[in-house]
Formats: structure tokens, C-alpha cells, sequence
């Protein structure tokens, strides 16, 4: 909204208009002009990324055309090449990562936005977001050295015997797996669900809490009936930023997945993610069509995000109320 | 009190500590991996690891001096990019823009922050790698820009955005102007979540090995200006933990935890410079 | 936000400065990670010995060095397999000057394994490797693996095939030696530094291989002879060539490379698994440095030209401790005589 002041020291004696030297004066249009052109180049540099995704990819997409997203084969030396188990693998993981840090995250963050003392909430925060800065190697490592065989020896026979009738869970338990880079996955994107959640939380005006407790509201009830609503927007930020992350990575699930590019219904089998075989190939790739079946991978993850971006937000333009300011989440 | 009234107060109850275990766990998993880091590598960490440059290989000692210096050098120009782009653009879309642009921009940001980290390496590669026949640091901090725009974007439009509208209309009723209004009263009072999201927008890219990798490379000696290639403590933690020899995993480990410290530094610095230097409001 | 900016910008000024040595030669190389322990400590004590050379050597893998070297964005490159002819054509027509190669040293894969009760080393035929590998021998006590193995007895558990899931030198080896002794591999699986692989699962470099052999029961996997050395991992012998059953060591990996250094090519491309002669292990390579024959800066050139005399001559003896074999004398002679076209 575009909200023209009007100056106490202007000269003109006209009533309403303003000249175009006063609003420079103003630093206004300036101001205008200026973060419009910082948010064009964030718009510019995606463009330019997209454009350069398409043009590097091109062998491959006259060669294949949409069987690329559908074939499973992947064959560096009879060169055939096909994205299905790395979308599967990416699509299976993320969803695992937020079905298991969402839960977790917004917890947390209501914890420490609401119940904890505001000193420790503080200290708790700044370590958390600490957290973000471990290294995608590091989490890898600790996954391979603890999480794989824990995995392979207590946790899966243990999901195995309880829930082993459903067939997300059957199969040989190898360690590695879709599972074992969902957990990893999740450890990755908590902290950032729980940073920006409290936040968010944190600012939302005191008047609302109180106005629920006024009513007879349990603590709990002001909590998620009215603050978390209130701050649903913010939240569902932060859960987007942790999916984008979680979609990306790679070094961590490199190491942990198990790198077979098979599509099975199991969580305890090994698969394959896009952002991991970019990673673990692109700079081993010889030949042109092999690289650029690299880079048309990394236009398919483009996509896929272009889509599940799409996707939530017609989510939550479809559940929220006229003039909660969702709509502009 | 009726049973429906207890019953309530019950779940209240319930809710409320179920929160505070998905507190603990979180915060479990962080003393964890810090205890790991510290118990794995903390032998490796003494003077020698903050001044000296890497030993070859069988040689017990050198340290990664030239990495702490190449990562901070990377961090800062990245921030240098990154954080006006993220800041500027984000006010743009919470303060001036239209609902058709802002929407555009939103979208744009979202799909950045989903690209994943090496292909933005892949991307400054191709722009500032190639064309100049030379791996730099210059390459690299493009690339962590590119990393921190989104977060930035998205999280300085959603804490303007939070700022009650209020607070702006009383300012515009005093006479100021929409600039002045944002740089004096909005954003300051939605500086705290701004900055949270900045320094973990910097967390992240701290952390970031890929893109580095097709950009900065890596160097065993110092670099020298910003267009040669630079060591950084990610990729020397990279390189490190898949080798063969313990005591390189050693340092790698105690990488970890220096990378960990430097950004710990970061965040209480710029909290604290912040907090004095922007809280009190300008006449 | 103004301290801000002022705190960054002299930051900026600041990193300029530091980090600057004086007058040095800085020298960038990319390339392969299965000699990066022998060339980072030769590129140190080079360092030592003539300080003004700074010859940074990243290992990222033999196709990003290739890769690399031909787009001129590092002074050299390294690489476990030899360039293709068209990869060389490309760098030809790119830089009108051609690349060349010289080998270094030479390593060994091994095939580690991790089974319950069997600590003996075991001896693999080239036909129960390819079989494991093409994922037709599941059980450990198949006839294929128990034929020769007389004394041992192997137990009825799954074989779990560990592979990489990184492009690799390592693997092109590895593919290369299955692909000569199997038909069956050859043609349906093929070698190159990336393979579909019929079985098993993708560990992360050989640091990832071996931690995934070591833990997994029934695995059976190949890393490089060093990884298998340094992570205490059982590794089995190899039947060569010749029908002996060689289990890789300095001295055999030497051997295999002594048989071809007598036809060796004057590029010195050539594939050494599975090479004649009765004490050679079949799974052997060199692994080679890729040089322009052209250098645009006199300074670059001579401190490589320099480097790799010294590497050729005294840097060999720094070969074996770290498990890598020494080149034989008559290629070594050969090298230094091609070092003369690079100009």
C-alpha cells in the first residue's frame, strides 16, 4: 500500500499533490527505486539460474524428453538416464525430515517462546541456532558412526517387530536407508523451525494471550488456539525455509542413504536423492551427456520445488481467513 | 471446579510439558554433537591449530590457520553481498510493493533458498570461475550470498510485516516520511527477529562445503587477495574426515568445533553491537 | 547498521592484506583423491626445499581435474585413469596445444570384506568377484568363493555389496579389472568412474566404503590398499593373470606395473589390471599427473617442470611408506626424457 505523506515543511501551498522534487527530497521514491531494484536482482538471479539450468541441460532433454522424469535406469557407461528413484528418494525423505521436525520444532519454539524463563529461552535460542552451522560433513559422519548401526541393530528390528506388517517397513535392515537420511535430514532442519518460530511467537502482541486467558482459557489453550494461530504465518515460514533445506541437501544424506537408485515402498531400504547424486557425480561426470543429465537433474529439483512451493501456498490460501494477513504469508 | 474445567487444566498441563520434551530433545541433540566434537577433537586443539598451516600427510601437527582466516574472509564479503540484497529486498516487499510483485519475489526467494547448495556452486562457477580461468575467494562468497538472500528476504519482510500498523501511522501522523518511518521506527522494533534470521542465514552458509568446492577450492598455503583460492573450514573438515589417518579426523572434528566458536563469536558480537547501536531511537 | 558496514568494509580491506605472502609462485592443481596423501606430502616438502614454490593441489576427483585442466581454470590436473582420446582432442582444440600425461605412482583396490568368524584372508577368482559384484553370488558359502578356499569355512550369510556412490578413480579401476575378466560385466555393466551397478549399496568416498564394510555383517566391498591398511579391514588375495592367488602388497603392485613398463606408449596411457607375470596384482594402476605442453608463464613452468624431476627421482622414496608403489626405473627414465616437451 502505497501511502504518500505529506510534508510539514513543504513549500507547496497546494492541497494534496506533491511535487516530484518534493517526494525526492522525501528520499521516499528513492527509497522506493532502490529496494525495488535489490528485490529485481533477487528476481534476476533466478531467472538467469533457471535459464542456465535449461541451457546446460540441453543434450539430454532432446535426447530423452519427459521419459527423463519417468525411466529408473541410471547408466553412466551405456549412458541412459532416468530421475525417477531420485525424486522418489528426495520426495520420501523431506516428507520423513518435516514429518518428524515440525512436530518437534514448533514444540520447542512454544516451549521457549511461552514457558521458559526468558534468559534461559534466550541462551537456549543462540545454542539452537548454533546448530545450523554444524557442517552437512559432520552430521554425515555422526550418522554413519552412530545413527547407521543403531539403526541397523536396535531401531529397525524394533520397528520391524512392532509395525513390520505394514510394508513401510519391511525388508533387510542395512543401516543406511530412506529412514536413517529422514532422521538426519531432520536433525538439519529443526533448528531453523524452532529459531524462527520463536520469533515469531515471541512478537505477537501480548493483548492476544491475554485477552484468551481473560476468557477462561488453560495457558494451553491461549498457546494454540489463539497465539499459534495468530503466528501461523511465520510458522509455516519457517517450515517452508526448513523444506527448501531439507530438499537441497547433500553431503548428509550422501553418506547415509545408501546411494541405490531403486524405488521401494520399504523406509528401511537404501535410495537415492537428487541433491546427493549431483553431488557425489558432477565432478567425476566425463562426457556431456552424462554431465548434463546432472544438470537436468538439478532442473528437476528446481521443478519439484517450483511445484511443492506452488502447492502449500494454494494450501494456505485455501485455509485462511479473510484479513488474518495470511494471504500475504 | 466441573470435570470439563479439570479435564482442561490437564491437558493444559500435559501440552505444555509434552513442549518442554520437545525442548530437551532438541536441545539434547545440540550438547551431543558439541560433546562429540569436543571429545573427538578436543585433542587436536591447541595454539599450533589457530597459527600454523597444514602438515603433510604422517606429520603430527600443523593446524588449519589458514582455513579460520579463508572462512572468515569468505563470511564477511558473503555477508557483504548478501545481507543488503536480503535486507533491502525484504523491505521492499513488506513496505512498498504490490501484491502482484511482491508475489513474484516471494516466489523467487522461495525457489532460491530450495536450490540445492552445489548447484548454486555449479551456477557461480559458471559465472565467476570460468570466464576468469581462476578459482577465488571473490567466486565463493558470490556463491554464500546467493545462500543468505532468501533466508534474509523472507524473514526481514515477515518481522516488518509484524510490526503493528500502528506504530507506523503514529510515526506518519508526527509528519515523517515512509522512509524515515521504516528506518527509524519499523524496522528497529523488528530488528531482533531480523537479526536472528541473519545470523542464521550466516550459521548455514557457514557450514556450507559444496559450493565452496567448485568456487574457492581450497589451498594449503594462505591466500593471498580475494582471487586466489582459499582454504575454508568446511572443506578442510571434508577433505580431513574421508582420509585414512586418524589423527586427521582428529582435526577434522576439532574443525567442527572451531567452525562452531567462530560463529558463536559472530552472534555475540553483532548482538551486542546491535543491541547498543539501534535500540535507542532516533530523534 | 552503519557500525555494521564499517566493521564489514574493513574487513574487506583487511583480507586483501592478509594471507599475502612475498613473491611466490602459486601453482593450482585439481585432480584425483586416491594419490592425495602422496602429493600433498610431495608438494609440502617441495615447498620445504624451495620455498618459493606453492603448488596447491586439490583432490576432487580425476574427471573434475580433467575437466578442470581443459577449461584452464588449474595450472595441471591428476587423474586415476588415463584421459580418452576425445577428452584429449577437446584439449587440443581448446588451448591448440596438447596435454600430457605422466604417471607418479602406482596403487593397488583391494577387496575388503567383513564376515563373522573368518579372520583368514581369503583368496577371490575373478570369476566369484565378478559374479559378487553382478550380484548372482548372494551367500558366502557359494561353491564360487568356497572352491578357493579349501581350509575355510565360509557361513551361509548374505553377501552385502558395498560400492561407491561417488564418481571415482577408485571404481574406474576397479570396473576396468571386472570388465576384462568377465564378459558378462564388460557388457552389461561396463567401467567408467560411475557404473549402474547391479547390487549393493553407495558408500562416500573409500573413507565411506570401509566404515560400511566394517560395520555391516556379510559386506564385501573395494577400497584403495591404504584405506583397508589404515581401518584394520580384512582384505582378500586375487587370482592374476598368471593363476596365482596375490594378495596386494607394494612389492606385487610394483610388478604388475614392471610388465607393462616394457611396452609402455610414449603417452604413457596405459591400463595395467589384470598385467602378466607371476607375482602381479591384477587389480593395480598408475595414476598420472596431466601437464599442458604449453605454459603462457615462464615462472609456473619451470617450477612444475622442477617439481616433477623431483617427484620422478628423490620424491619416490617417500612412496611407500604411505602404501603407494614406487614407479619402475625404466618408466621413471622414460618421463624425465618427455619432461622436455613441456615448454
Amino acid at each position: 500500500m502505497a501511502v504518500t505523506a505529506t510534508t510539514v515543511h513543504g513549500a507547496s501551498p497546494k492541497a494534496g499533490s506533491r511535487t516530484f522534487l518534493a517526494k525526492l527530497r522525501d528520499g521516499d521514491e528513492v527509497a522506493r527505486l532502490v529496494t525495488f531494484l535489490f528485490a529485481m536482482f533477487v528476481v534476476l538471479i533466478v531467472v538467469f539460474l533457471v535459464f542456465e539450468l535449461w541451457r546446460q541441460s540441453a543434450l539430454p532433454r532432446h535426447k530423452f524428453g519427459l521419459a527423463f522424469i519417468v525411466s529408473s535406469v541410471w547408466d553412466p557407461v551405456f549412458d541412459r538416464f532416468g530421475a525417477l528413484p531420485f525424486i522418489y528418494g528426495t520426495l520420501v525423505t523431506s516428507a520423513l525430515a518435516l514429518f518428524l521436525a515440525v512436530p518437534l520444532g514448533i514444540g520447542s519454539a512454544i516451549f521457549l517462546a511461552e514457558l521458559a524463563p526468558p534468559r534461559v529461552s534466550d541462551t537456549l535460542q543462540f545454542l539452537i541456532e548454533l546448530l545450523a552451522a554444524v557442517p552437512s560433513v559432520i552430521y554425515g559422519m555422526l550418522g554413519i558412526f552412530i545413527l547407521v548401526p543403531l539403526m541397523r541393530q536396535y531401531i529397525a528390528p524394533a520397528l520391524k517387530a512392532t509395525l513390520g506388517f505394514l510394508p513401510l517397513f519391511q525388508g533387510p535392515a542395512y543401516g543406511v536407508g530412506l529412514l536413517t537420511a529422514g532422521i538426519v535430514l531432520a536433525t538439519m532442519i529443526v533448528p531453523y523451525i524452532i529459531s524462527v518460530s520463536r520469533e515469531i511467537l515471541l512478537s505477537v502482541p501480548r493483548d492476544q494471550r491475554e485477552a484468551a486467558l481473560a476468557l477462561g482459557a488453560t495457558r494451553w489453550e491461549s498457546t494454540w488456539k489463539v497465539v499459534v494461530p495468530y503466528a501461523r504465518a511465520g510458522i509455516l515460514g519457517s517450515v517452508f525455509l526448513a523444506l527448501a533445506r531439507a530438499l537441497g541437501e547433500t553431503m548428509a544424506v550422501t553418506m547415509v542413504i545408501g546411494s541405490t537408485p531403486v524405488i521401494s515402498s520399504s523406509l528401511l531400504s537404501p535410495g537415492d536423492s537428487i541433491a546427493s547424486v549431483i553431488a557425489s557425480q558432477f565432478t567425476e561426470a566425463t562426457g556431456d551427456l552424462y554431465l548434463q543429465s546432472l544438470v537436468e537433474l538439478g532442473l528437476v529439483l528446481f521443478l519439484l520445488t517450483f511445484i511443492l512451493n506452488g502447492f502449500a501456498r494454494l494450501l494456505i490460501v485455501l485455509t485462511s481467513q479473510r484479513g488474518s494477513g495470511l494471504e500475504n504469508a | 471446579m466441573s470435570t470439563r474445567v479439570r479435564w482442561r487444566k490437564v491437558v493444559s498441563h500435559l501440552m505444555l510439558a509434552l513442549t518442554g520434551v520437545c525442548a530437551l530433545i532438541s536441545v539434547s541433540v545440540l550438547f551431543f554433537i558439541l560433546g562429540y566434537l569436543a571429545f573427538h577433537g578436543g585433542s587436536a586443539i591447541h595454539w599450533e591449530f589457530f597459527t600454523k598451516l597444514p602438515a603433510p600427510v604422517g606429520e603430527i601437527g600443523g593446524g588449519m590457520a589458514n582455513a579460520i582466516v579463508g572462512s572468515a574472509k569468505l563470511l564477511a564479503l558473503a555477508s557483504l553481498i548478501g545481507v543488503p540484497i536480503g535486507f533491502f529486498g525484504g523491505v521492499y516487499l513488506a513496505e512498498f510493493s504490490g501484491s502482484r510483485t511482491a508475489f513474484v519475489v516471494r516466489y523467487s526467494a522461495d525457489l532460491l533458498n530450495g536450490v540445492p547448495s552445489i548447484v548454486i556452486g555449479i551456477f557461480a562457477y559458471t559465472i565467476l570461475v570460468l570466464p576468469f580461468r581462476h578459482y577465488s575467494t571473490l567466486a565463493g562468497s558470490f556463491a554464500l550470498a546467493l545462500l543468505m538472500i532468501p533466508t534474509t528476504l523472507r524473514s526481514t519482510e515477515e518481522f516488518l510485516r509484524s510490526v503493528p500498523r500502528s506504530l507506523r501511522e503514529g510515526a506518519m501522523a508526527l509528519g515523517a516520511s515512509r522512509w524515515k518511518t521504516i528506518i527509524s521506527v519499523v524496522a528497529p522494533a523488528a530488528y531482533r527477529g531480523i537479526l536472528t534470521a541473519i545470523l542464521l542465514a550466516l550459521a548455514r552458509v557457514a557450514g556450507e562445503t559444496a559450493p565452496l568446492l567448485f568456487t574457492a577450492l581450497g589451498n594449503r598455503f594462505w591466500s593471498p587477495g580475494w582471487n586466489q583460492p582459499t582454504a575454508s573450514l568446511p572443506v578442510m573438515i571434508y577433505q580431513y574426515a574421508l582420509a585414512p589417518y586418524e589423527d586427521w579426523h582428529e582435526q577434522a572434528w576439532a574443525a567442527g568445533l572451531v567452525l562452531l566458536g567462530l560463529i558463536l563469536v559472530v552472534n555475540v558480537v553483532a548482538r551486542g553491537v546491535l543491541a547498543r547501536g539501534v535500540a535507542v531511537p532516533r530523534s | 547498521m552503519k557500525r555494521i558496514g564499517m566493521f564489514l568494509a574493513l574487513v574487506v580491506l583487511g583480507g586483501g592484506v592478509l594471507g599475502a605472502a612475498d613473491n611466490p609462485v602459486l601453482i593450482n592443481g585439481a585432480g584425483a583423491t586416491f594419490p592425495y596423501p602422496i602429493y600433498s606430502k610431495w608438494f609440502d616438502e617441495y615447498h620445504k626445499k624451495f620455498a618459493h614454490a606453492q603448488i596447491n593441489y586439490q583432490s576432487v576427483g580425476s574427471g573434475a581435474g580433467i575437466r578442470q585442466i581443459t577449461e584452464g581454470t588449474v595450472d595441471f590436473g591428476a587423474s586415476d585413469g588415463p584421459m580418452s582420446d576425445e577428452q584429449i582432442k577437446a584439449y587440443l582444440d581448446k588451448h591448440n596445444s596438447p596435454i600430457l600425461h605422466f604417471p607418479t605412482v602406482l596403487g593397488a583396490v583391494v577387496p575388503t570384506y567383513n564376515i563373522g568368524g573368518v579372520k583368514a584372508s581369503l583368496n577371490f577368482t575373478p570369476e566369484a568377484l565378478a559374479g559378487i559384484f553382478l550380484g548372482k553370488v548372494t551367500k558366502w558359502n557359494d561353491p564360487l568363493i568356497g572352491s578357493a578356499n579349501p581350509g575355510i569355512s565360509l557361513p551361509s550369510e548374505d553377501i552385502v555389496v558395498i560400492h561407491r556412490s561417488d564418481g571415482s578413480g577408485t571404481t574406474y579401476i576397479w570396473t576396468d579389472y571386472l570388465s576384462k575378466v568377465s564378459e558378462e560385466w564388460r557388457t552389461r555393466v561396463g567401467k567408467g568412474t560411475s557404473v549402474n551397478w547391479p547390487a549393493g549399496l553407495g558408500g562416500k568416498g573409500n573413507e565411506g566404503v570401509a566404515a560400511l564394510v566394517k560395520q555391516t555383517p556379510g559386506a564385501v566391498g573395494y577400497v584403495e590398499l591404504i584405506y583397508a591398511a589404515s581401518n584394520n579391514i580384512s582384505y582378500g588375495a586375487v587370482k592374476n593373470a598368471a593363476g596365482v592367488f596375490v594378495k596386494a602388497d607394494l612389492a606385487s603392485v610394483s610388478e604388475a606395473a614392471a610388465g607393462a613398463a616394457k611396452d609402455m606408449p610414449d603417452d604413457f596411457r596405459v591400463s595395467v589390471t589384470n598385467a602378466p607375470g607371476k607375482r602381479a596384482y591384477p587389480i593395480s594402476s598408475f595414476t598420472w599427473m596431466l601437464i599442458p605442453a604449453k605454459f603462457d608463464d615462464a615462472a609456473k613452468r619451470d617450477a612444475i617442470k622442477g617439481f616433477m624431476k623431483w617427484a620422478l627421482t628423490d620424491g619416490q622414496s617417500y612412496a611407500e611408506a604411505l602404501s603407494y608403489a614406487k614407479l619402475p626405473k625404466s618408466v621413471v627414465d622414460k618421463e624425465l626424457k618427455a619432461l622436455a616437451k613441456v615448454q
